[in-house]
């Protein structure tokens, strides 16, 4: 199977098999009118069997949302057709507008117009906190 | 511009440096008089806590400054809808500093981040209430003249009682410190604040009031409440277990002190009431001065 290589873009590799569509609606990319590809059970080395987006156009990626969904993701930028720059993902300090807190005591649960933000508590175990209650989030 | 939305807002220094004024406060409070005259604190409460009030306002009176505020959101614009950064920005305008009271976690930081004054949490929900740190801070200060090499018990709710995970966060810092948590089953405390606060200082864990008393400097009494509880069965087995009476105490020490956050139900006999180790209405009683040190500082009054 080919699919015709990207000039000016970004490949996101390195996604856990079958969590490509879910990428996919978070990145809010069916809002978008780059040429995209969505590479599934792609065979891998490292991973056994990958999932791959290749987006070919300007887009301007959430990497604090990539890092937080799947922190063994790669991104790699193309320009002109070589790769320019490979980003390796990691969980963000920071969280803004990712998470709902879900705690029903929490102000965010009634006062409208504030930014959600959680921050990293324990980069080992992923714990992220909500800023406001403190809660961690499941 | 500072604000105090959780007790660890304050390194131990800044602690010391208020307690120090407190003191003081408490030595010549002539010299305090007109410290905050034409000042205003705001206390804006939206849900009734008629103690901690008071106490802000007998802080700010005996400063010499004046009070504005609504006692419970019915009767502010809240009732109408207004949200939480709306108010004390509006608020900001006719106040110089505000007091918030706030059923939902984390008011208090949505009110700092819109607010041109400083907030001081006056308690959010069962998260934060770092003006009764304070206060338990200036007893024990009072009562013992250190912070350190302190065995303190914790007993009762240990599960939902927010001023006891706020203190234990507060004297973890200080060396020499050992915890005892006296507690049934149903309300040990929970593991996440063992993880954040108990990584150097030594703790142990008992249902039995009686076996810890006699090694304790300090005994924090708080309220086991009967809707913690799954079966009235449970209750009525725990509940006598966690009350202190005269009986009781023959094992303490001398210089033990009896701290409670108020109001009690009935966790100590009022037959304690007049023993000397009886710290709690003199814990009170600190809690308007280390409220006027704040203030103060917050204020940037020196």
């Amino acid at each position: 199977m080919r699919v015709d290589e990207i000039k000016n873009g970004i490949v996101i590799d390195h996604i856990k098999v079958g969590k490509a569509m879910k990428i996919y609606d978070m990145l809010e990319l069916d809002g978008s009118d780059c040429t995209v590809a969505i590479l599934k059970n792609v065979p891998s080395k490292k991973m056994g069997k990958k999932d791959i987006i290749k987006i070919d156009g300007n887009f301007n990626v959430d990497y604090d949302m990539l890092g937080f969904l799947s922190p063994c993701i790669t991104v790699d930028i193309i320009k002109n057709g070589v790769l320019s720059e490979k980003k390796h993902m990691e969980l963000p300090d920071t969280l803004a507008n990712i998470l709902k807190c879900k705690n029903p005591r929490c102000i965010t649960s009634i006062e409208h117009g504030i930014p959600h933000i959680f921050k990293l508590v324990d980069r080992e175990n992923g714990v992220y906190r909500c800023l406001y209650c403190e809660t961690s989030a499941k | 511009m500072q604000n105090l939305i959780n007790i660890l807002d304050l390194s131990c220094e800044e602690i010391s440096e208020l307690i120090t004024v407190a003191d003081d406060i408490i030595d010549n409070p002539e010299n305090y008089y007109e410290k905050c005259a034409h000042k205003k604190l705001a206390t804006l409460f939206y849900e009734p806590s008629t103690r901690t009030r008071l106490s802000f306002e007998a802080a700010m009176l005996e400063l010499g400054g004046s009070v504005l505020g609504f006692s419970e959101a019915s009767s502010s614009s809240v009732s109408k809808g207004e949200s939480v950064g709306d108010t004390v920005k509006t608020v900001s305008a006719y106040a110089d500093i505000i007091a918030m009271r706030h059923p939902k976690e984390g008011a208090p930081l949505v009110a700092s981040q819109r607010a041109d004054i400083p907030i001081i949490n006056a308690g959010d929900g069962g998260h934060n209430h770092p003006t009764q740190t304070l206060t338990d801070l200036l007893t024990i200060h009072r009562e013992k003249g250190t912070f350190e090499n302190l065995t303190i018990g914790l007993c009762g709710d240990l599960k939902f009682g927010r001023t006891v995970h706020s203190l234990i966060a507060a004297m973890s810092r200080y060396s020499g410190i050992k915890f005892i948590l006296i507690s049934p089953e149903e309300l040990k405390i929970p593991s996440f604040v063992k993880e954040d606060y108990f990584g150097y200082t030594p703790y142990e864990e008992t249902t039995s009031l009686d076996e810890a008393l006699p090694n304790l400097d300090i005994l924090y009494m708080t309220r086991v409440q009967k809707e913690r509880f799954f079966n009235e069965e449970d209750y009525l087995r725990l509940k006598d277990s966690y009350i202190l009476t005269p009986g009781k105490l023959e094992n303490a020490k001398s210089d033990l002190s009896i701290m409670h956050p108020l109001p009690r139900v009935n966790e100590i006999s009022v037959d304690i009431d007049d023993d000397p180790r009886a710290a709690y209405f003199r814990q009170a009683k600190y809690g308007k001065y280390i409220r006027m040190a704040l203030i103060m500082k917050l204020l940037n009054i020196h």
